[in-house]
């Protein structure tokens, strides 16, 4: 296998003495779609913009192509940004914005206008050439951030959040675009969302950050199925999460003590281990005991109706504190009040080190 | 009730503008007297004060004189002004509070003893009284307007604009040349603005710093020694037509490039 | 090659130098020559606080500084009691597309030339101006009254040019005011009285803080108001100053007075200073 094209190796950073960023090492692919996924606060813009050159990191080093790119600023390394703002030059029309990073490189006008047409074309916005970003709507702003910034051919495009002013459904269609204008030109992605839906439709790789640090990382399957931290399972997509301690281990086949009785469950950790159990709310299953594991009696606090599903929280009989997030069909006849059995299968129960 | 609340308030607006505009009318109204003096009865229309101050050589010399010291003080204090914005709005400096409170200081002085000092400093150096001391001066008290009005305006927008622009492979001086003073031009052309009318309208740095070659304002003040004159009236005429010229021009500029 | 490719921490500094380096030497250096030069003696030089101890000695001199304390005070208190309301009434009478044009017009004659308004109020106050014609002429008195070269003169002057610009601070505060706030108000059962006292006026008290200071340090440290209008009856800060430079050449008691003009005004902005604050968008 080749080198990764992003090498991003043991970064710290510190704004004084407030640190953002711990030991992160990260890998970017060639002509992939990474998605940075976290809350705010959690240091993905940070690591973007050290990406970028924006920010130097305080300690550790980042490599494009193999090179040692730590200390290079913006205009010198083949990357280039999206804002989240767009930042588009409000004084120029959209074709002097396209073409901007092209004239500063002593491309002459005509091919140019020539290339800033093409890259207007790829994102559908062949006939906005001599407009100015004011007369855009907002949509329309972002596909020309996007042109801007593709037009100089970077090796890794940055984008920072670059849906997040867009209202929800123009959010979905630019995501669908944005996913084929990558596989289309080849060009490595890395995008900055604290939306998970974003995250797991836009990304091939997934990296799932908090508090400074990488939780998890993977293809968004993989991350979603199989999330290796607590903090995961809860911030990509929802879980119901049990805490216990594992009672006993044998075979592969741990049993966890919980608040709502024993569960046994394919595993590793030895015995004595405190452990939290991850149960996405899809494989929670209402009524008359169907699953294999039981999970006692839930009150019902509230029913949600989805279009789709019925969204539904249930308090466990056996301890108040513990929430149930569950899915129902859209027909189910759950009521706010009822008192109902939930329980599940072992194969769809996520064992997480606690 | 209302209805005499209203009537009241607009009665009060009416003289209100009669107050503020008695001066101005009293004045552009006996600039074109025919006699000698600028008091009731009107004897006009005449332009023959209009055609005095034309003849004066010392009035039109001082007019000019005050065009080149505020066109030059101005675009003086507007390239200060910007660039230490910049600076300042851009770039963690230390002490970067302290130094900004230094540069708008003078703001909070008197011009009075802003040109006291300057004519002290000036005694003692040895510089001689000139249109370039009384620009010097203009400087002084239009550089930490313009930056007080330019620093405002920039905002976080437009730096992720500028790093746009820098990411794309913009040099720095071309990021000024080629995104910043265009995006900034509405408060620079304020800044500029600004100074230009109250330069031109300066009176006592001009009166403390220039001797033989001085300003339009000091040259009214000498004529303001004979006493009411319907001339003074009409180079006082001439002299609000520029400064409105300069005002409207200012707001018409401003307000097409505002969007609506 | 870019300059901050060269040197990023030159760049910075080189922006910011000329500006401080402008301030420093025709700001701050005057004003440290000023203060050397208050303290030399006026014949024959030498080290001394003579200057200083002759305004605090000589009443004539206290006399101006009260003066122009009272001329001050009278003026910022008129002018923002004029000015509120009037500001008020174009912000909210007058309707939302001829504002501009209302506004621009209250504040026209703001542009001209100071040294010409005042002349131009000698001509409405004088003796035989128009005032006193009008009142002759309508027979509301037999002789003329002493209107030019008074206090009042000075007063209404100063008011003319501070009613102004106080109209352009209060009505830039008014319109910056959130309609919403006045509706949450209206909402909760406040009159349009009471609204306005506990509402809308905090909210512009601010507006009208810098307006006030504004008025405060441009109406002491004014000279041309008060010689033209004003005349040498009553004598305030700045012709005290001027007198000591125009007659008698005597720069360091001019220093002097200036210093304690410049004292008086930054103890004035210290009070204020909370209100004062100038900040990026």
């Amino acid at each position: 296998m080749s080198a990764p094209l992003v090498d991003i190796r043991n970064v710290s950073h510190r704004f004084g003495q407030l640190p953002v960023l711990k030991d992160v090492s990260l890998a970017i692919e060639p002509g992939s779609y990474t998605i940075l996924l976290g809350p705010s606060g959690s240091g993905k813009t940070t690591l973007l913009s050290i990406l970028g050159g924006f920010v130097t990191p305080s300690e550790g080093k980042v490599f494009i192509r193999g090179q040692d790119c730590t200390a290079v600023p913006p205009a010198k390394r083949p990357t280039t940004t999206v804002f989240q703002d767009y930042a588009l030059f409000p004084h120029m029309s959209v074709g002097g914005n396209v073409g901007f990073g092209l004239r500063m490189r002593g491309i002459d006008g005509a091919t140019r206008a020539a290339k800033a047409r093409d890259a207007l074309a790829l994102v559908g916005l062949a006939a906005a050439f001599d407009k100015k970003p004011h007369q855009l709507s907002g949509g329309q702003r972002q596909r020309v951030a996007l042109a801007r910034a593709l037009v100089i051919e970077p090796a890794v495009l940055l984008l920072d959040e670059p849906l997040g002013a867009l209202d929800l459904k123009l959010r979905r269609q630019m995501q669908d675009e944005l996913k084929a204008i990558q596989k289309r030109i080849g060009t490595a992605f890395v995008h900055v969302t604290h939306d998970q839906e974003e995250a797991m439709a836009l990304a091939d790789h997934c990296v799932v950050m908090n508090d400074g640090g990488i939780e998890d990382e993977g293809p968004p399957e993989r991350v979603y199925a199989r999330p290796k931290t607590r903090f995961s399972a809860t911030f990509m997509g929802e879980s119901t999460i049990l805490a216990g301690s594992v009672s006993g281990a044998e075979n592969g086949i741990v049993t966890v003590s919980t608040a709502v009785g024993p569960v046994s469950l394919p595993g590793a950790p030895p015995a004595g281990d405190t452990v939290a159990l991850a149960i996405r709310p899809e494989h929670l299953l209402l009524g008359e005991a169907r699953g294999s594991v039981a999970l006692g009696a839930g009150k019902v606090g509230d029913v949600v109706f989805q279009g789709s599903f019925k969204r539904v929280l249930a308090a466990s009989a056996l301890d108040a504190a513990l929430q149930f997030i569950a899915k129902a069909p859209a027909s189910a006849t759950v009521q706010a009040g009822d008192t109902i059995a939930i329980s599940c299968n072992a194969r769809d129960i996520i064992l997480l080190a606690d | 009730m209302r209805a005499a609340v209203r009537l009241a308030a607009w009665v009060y607006a009416i003289a209100v503008y009669g107050f503020i505009f008695l001066p101005v009318v009293v004045l552009v109204l006996f600039s074109l007297q025919a006699t000698s003096f600028p008091i009731p009865p009107f004897t006009g229309p005449s332009l023959r004060w209009y055609q005095a101050v034309l003849a004066d050589a010392r009035l039109t010399s001082a007019l000019v004189n005050s065009l080149l010291v505020a066109v030059l003080s101005s675009l003086a204090s507007v390239t200060l002004g910007f660039l230490s914005a910049w600076g300042f709005a851009r770039f963690v400096l230390p002490g970067s509070a302290l130094l900004r409170g230094l540069i708008t200081l003078p703001l909070t002085v008197s011009y009075l003893i802003i040109g006291m000092g300057l004519l002290v400093l000036f005694n003692w150096a040895g510089v001689p009284k000139s249109l370039l001391a009384a620009g010097i001066g203009h400087v002084v008290i239009n550089l930490p307007l313009c930056f007080a009005i330019i620093y405002s305006q920039m905002g976080d927008h437009q730096i992720n604009i500028e790093r746009a622009a820098r990411d794309l492979g913009a040099a720095e001086w071309k990021v000024l040349l080629l995104i910043t003073v265009p995006v900034m031009a509405p408060a620079i052309f304020a800044g500029f603005f600004l100074s230009m009318t109250f330069s031109w309208d300066e009176f006592v740095i001009s009166f403390l710093l220039t001797r033989f070659e001085t300003t339009l304002p000091v040259e009214i003040w000498n004529l303001l020694r004979s006493g009411l004159n319907p001339k003074t009236n009409a180079v006082g005429s001439l002299v609000f037509a520029v400064s409105i010229v300069l005002v409207v021009f200012f707001e018409l500029t401003l307000l097409r490039r505002k969007p609506a | 090659m870019s300059v901050s490719g060269s040197n990023p921490r030159a760049l910075p500094w080189a922006l910011v130098t000329p500006a401080l380096a402008w301030t420093l030497l025709f700001f701050v250096l005057p004003f440290i020559a000023m203060g050397f030069s208050s303290l030399t003696a006026h014949e024959g030089g030498g080290f001394t606080l003579a200057n200083y101890s002759q305004f605090f000695a000589d009443p004539s001199y206290w006399r101006a500084m009260v003066n122009s304390l009272e001329i001050t005070a009278i003026v910022t208190v008129i002018s923002i009691l004029l000015a509120y309301p009037f500001a008020w009434i174009l912000a909210e009478m007058v309707p939302e597309r001829w504002q501009r044009l209302a506004l621009m017009l209250a504040v026209l004659p703001f542009w001209t030339s100071y040294v010409v308004r005042s002349y131009s109020w000698l001509l409405v106050l004088a003796q035989n101006g128009v005032i006193n014609r009008a009142l002759t002429g309508i027979g509301l008195i037999a002789e003329p009254l002493q209107l030019a070269n008074t206090r009042f003169a000075t007063v209404t002057g100063f008011v003319h040019f501070f009613v102004m610009l106080l109209t352009l601070t209060i009505f830039a505060n008014l319109k910056q005011l959130s309609p919403s706030y006045r509706k949450a108000a209206a909402d909760l059962g406040a009159g349009p009285a009471r609204t306005f006292l506990h509402v809308v006026l905090p909210l512009t008290l601010p507006g009208i803080m810098v307006g006030a200071f504004l008025t405060f340090v441009l109406c002491i440290g004014d000279y041309i108001t008060p010689q033209i209008l004003g005349g040498n009856n009553e004598l305030v800060m700045p012709q005290l100053v001027m007198m000591q430079i125009g007659r008698r050449g005597d720069f360091p008691l001019a220093s002097a007075l200036s210093i304690i003009l410049m004292a008086v005004v930054t103890i004035a902005y210290l009070a204020c200073a909370r209100w004062l604050k100038i900040e990026r968008a």
